[in-house]
């Protein structure tokens, strides 16, 4: 297990035309922590994490990996090796031709890992499902089979940072609580840093030791989860958030 | 800001005589090779003027169960019930146009998401005025009249100016007050909604759930609240159903729904992260073959 | 029985154990629901026939189909003999339309093969990469698409003299562009998913995810529409050949047969029939096939 690898988010501008998604955002997440990203939609959220590994051009601002040694730079091939990411509807992050088998055999090829038998074997292991799986299609699993496979295919790179977009929303309770078991275990064991992004406050804190809020493109505040729980909340927004995730009041 | 109800003592209220009797409830569909697939097992209740929650994950049949009671199940769905009926009139049984005039005049549904339930290329406007015309004879003039009522009966702020807007031009939130004014306009006495708020934000839910609590108050409707989410469903209803591979496994009033005994919904409950319990690992649910029974 | 039950399972079990079973079962699963479709194995009968015909047309043909004795043969009606008649050369139609699906079966085949993989790639390429290089693609396609179809293959006749094999080129010219479109429409919805963004971030270059990742999935689509087209460039290759710009005689081409029919056609109807039913059926089973194959091939987009 490598040393952990931290992420350094300083300004970051992501501008579509007119339309600003985020506005000077500026977050550090410390090698081997877990780091959430609340807000609801439009707060730009998902829009920071393709930022940061590249699905979506920055308009300005740096992303920088932080840690022990030389680190790749984002737009390096070895970046992609250093970070991943796991997307949130399991029901499109899986190409519908390609069988469990060619999924997690796609990242070893591109990159010329040998050993793809045997590391295939092992990373559905790793994710709990076991032999059968292997050669189903997407169609054949179900939803959080597919999202484990999802895990199994950012973690077979062997990343040290997982970016994390609404990974348990499109699940069931029951699912979303075995994945979120999946994805500490997978942390405690290899070491990982997380970035997380949510609507959900619950999942956030219990997956996480410091969050940020969005609200439209901006940052709204930075907090530790414990603090949250035991509401030392600062801003009105958060604080309206927390009330909503307590659900409806009859009187 | 929370959202609270406007009557107190709702949970105690008499639901009087039954709107609606399911009893024994069975869709089937056919499946790839040749035989069917039963997605609601015999599923029965009563309905009075009160709110009732049904919960379920998904393939747990809840969905079909509410689109079965409106005649909105697939067109290859084989539907069967000792009893399926709304204040007597059997549902099953009836004409075509018996139906049409229970559907939206007397029986209403708002579906979850509003992008994919509102037609596109109408304004909002003139899509509650025709929902309303195809139930009471009123003039335009009228219709207009009232469609606007409806709209400010939904908070919605300036209702001319969203009367003439389309669904893509709003908020998912505003779609879904729309949507809720739209069923309502024709004064139905039972409400199904089938997860009204899931594809809406944290804050929006609250708004858009006190606007239906209100109205379902005012106007004495039934209610069936259908739902994945346990929590918002035992704070919002007065009775719960759970379901599990198309079996209702637990019946229960929702302010006892900690009491609660079968050990899916138990599991269920256990399983949610809640703001301020760290457990780790999370309780999960341990699946028992019996409960499919 | 028993192993036919035994292969069913195996196809269609939904823990395979090797890529294999997977793409088999994958295909078996397709083939059933194809199967279902009446029509559409009618179809696949028929073209499976015009094969089967084309490769044993020595064996099933009872004459030899350019041999015809003017003398004692010429223009009979239909017989127990002469089951399509003879024609005005005292040749056998139905021998001459057996040996005649070899050449229709040639266009077919030819223009199906040059055509497609060039509007596949076209397509995928301009609908990924966008921008200047889409617009300048999506312009050759227009300029393409704009050659009508028939005064192509006068122009390639009239320079390159008249043949088989000019028609096919001048038919599969103006006949990629449409498999472009649709190449490229797909292409443009399969760019935002989800899996494609994941094979972005793990490094792939693009080359690799337009030809691995994008082409499989546009691929049903573009033969479904190959399928539909067959009818029509099988229709083409027979108005060329009724222009004389296609097959020369004494080829047996079902086109030109219509046309030397097209004199004796009040008295002698047959001559011109028989190709005339010839190339109707044939069109209707490609047809048919198509709209089994895109009812069968994930009609509703990606499954």
């Amino acid at each position: 297990m490598s040393a952990p690898v931290g992420l350094e988010v300083q300004h970051l501008r992501v501008q579509f035309g007119v339309f600003v998604a985020v506005e000077d955002t500026s977050f550090t997440v410390q090698p081997g922590e877990s780091f959430g990203i609340v807000g609801e939609s439009g707060s730009g959220k998902s829009t920071v994490l393709r930022a940061i590994c590249g699905l979506n051009a920055r308009t300005s601002g740096e992303v920088r990996l932080i840690g022990e040694g030389a680190l790749p730079t984002p737009g390096d091939k070895a970046f992609r090796r250093r970070v991943q990411m796991v997307f949130q509807d399991p029901y499109g992050s899986l190409h519908p031709r390609q069988t469990v088998d060619r999924i997690l055999a796609e990242p070893l090829a591109i990159h010329g890992i040998p050993d793809a038998e045997s590391r295939i074997e092992r990373a559905l292991e790793e994710v709990g499902l076991g032999d059968g799986f292997r050669f189903r299609f997407p169609h054949q699993l179900s939803g959080g089979q597919r999202q484990r496979i999802a895990i199994a295919r950012a973690l077979i790179l062997e990343p040290q940072i997982l970016l994390l977009d609404e990974p348990t929303s499109a699940l069931d309770a029951s699912v979303q609580a075995e994945v979120l078991n999946l994805l500490e275990q997978l942390r405690r064991e290899r070491g990982l840093s997380f970035v997380m992004v949510s609507h959900d406050l619950a999942v956030v804190t219990h997956l996480c030791e410091r969050l940020m809020v969005m609200q439209r493109g901006r940052t709204v505040e930075l907090l530790s989860a414990v603090d949250l729980a035991a509401s030392r909340v600062r801003d009105d927004y958060t604080k309206a958030l927390m009330q909503a995730s307590k659900g409806f009041t009859r009187a | 800001m929370s959202a609270v109800a406007s009557s107190p003592d709702a949970a105690q209220r008499n639901p009087g005589p039954a709107l609606l009797e399911v009893e024994d409830l069975r869709v089937s569909f056919p499946n790839r090779d040749g035989g069917l697939t039963e997605a609601v097992r015999g599923v029965s209740f009563t309905l009075g003027r009160e709110r009732l929650g049904i919960v379920g994950e998904s393939g747990s049949g809840k969905s079909q169960t509410g689109r079965a009671i409106l005649g909105l199940s697939a067109a290859e769905a084989q539907i069967s019930a000792k009893r399926l009926a709304f204040k007597g009139t059997d549902l099953l049984r009836c004409s075509a146009q018996e139906r049409r005039e229970l559907r939206g005049g007397r029986i209403a549904m708002v579906l979850q998401d509003p992008k994919y339930s509102l037609n596109p290329v109408m304004s909002i406007g003139d899509q509650i005025v025709e929902t309303l015309q195809a139930h009471a004879r009123v003039s335009g003039a009228q219709a207009r009249a009232k469609a606007l009522a409806a709209l400010a009966a939904v908070s919605i702020e300036d209702p001319a100016r969203v009367f003439k807007l389309y669904p893509h031009e709003v908020s998912g939130g505003m779609g879904q007050r729309a949507m809720i004014a739209m069923m309502l306009i024709a004064d139905p006495e039972l409400l199904i909604a089938d997860e009204p708020t899931s594809a809406l934000d944290v804050t929006v839910q609250l708004q858009v759930l006190a606007i239906l609590d209100k109205l379902v108050v005012e106007r004495g409707m039934g209610l069936i609240f259908v739902s994945h989410d346990l929590r918002l469903v035992s704070s919002f209803c007065d009775r719960i159903l759970v379901m599990y591979a198309g079996r209702v496994v637990e019946e229960v009033l929702a302010k006892n729904l900690h009491l609660a005994k079968h050990p899916y919904t138990r599991g269920l409950l256990n399983c949610l992260p809640v703001l301020g319990a760290a457990r780790h690992p999370l309780p999960t649910l341990d699946r028992q073959q019996e409960w499919k029974l | 029985m028993k192993a036919a039950a035994d292969l069913h399972q195996w196809l269609m079990s939904d823990r395979p154990d090797s890529r294999r079973q997977a793409a088999l079962g994958r295909f078996y699963g397709g083939w059933r629901v194809f199967a279902r479709n009446r029509l559409a194995m009618l179809g696949l009968f028929i073209v499976l026939a015009l094969v089967l015909m084309a490769i044993f047309a020595n064996q099933l043909a009872p004459y030899a189909p350019s041999v015809g004795d003017l003398m004692t043969t010429r223009l009979l009606p239909p017989s127990s003999a002469h089951w399509f008649g003879t024609d005005d050369q005292g040749r056998d139609i139905l021998s001459r339309l057996i040996h005649g699906s070899r050449i229709t079966l040639f266009v077919v085949v030819l223009v199906a093969v040059l055509a497609a993989p060039i509007g596949l790639i076209v397509g995928t390429v301009a609908g990924y990469a966008g921008g200047l290089l889409d617009a300048t693609l999506m312009r050759i396609t227009d300029i393409f698409l704009a050659f009508p179809r028939l005064i192509l293959a006068l122009a390639f006749v009239a320079a390159l003299g008249p043949g088989i094999e000019n028609a096919v080129l001048a038919i599969a010219i103006t006949s990629w562009p449409p498999y472009a479109r649709i190449a490229r429409a797909e292409t443009l919805t399969i760019r935002q998913t989800d899996y494609i963004a994941a094979v972005q971030l793990i490094g792939a270059s693009r080359a690799r995810i337009v030809l691995r990742h994008i082409m499989p999935l546009c691929v049903s689509s573009v033969i479904v529409r190959v399928t539909l087209d067959m009818a029509g460039i099988i229709l083409t290759a027979a108005g060329l050949g009724f222009l004389g710009l296609g097959a020369q005689p004494p080829s047996p081409e079902w086109g030109a047969m219509i046309a030397a029919g097209r004199a004796y056609v009040l008295d002698q109807w047959w001559v011109a029939a028989g190709p005339g039913l010839a190339i109707f059926v044939v069109s209707l089973a490609f047809n048919l096939l198509g709209d089994g194959l895109r009812d069968a091939l994930d009609p509703k987009g990606n499954k």
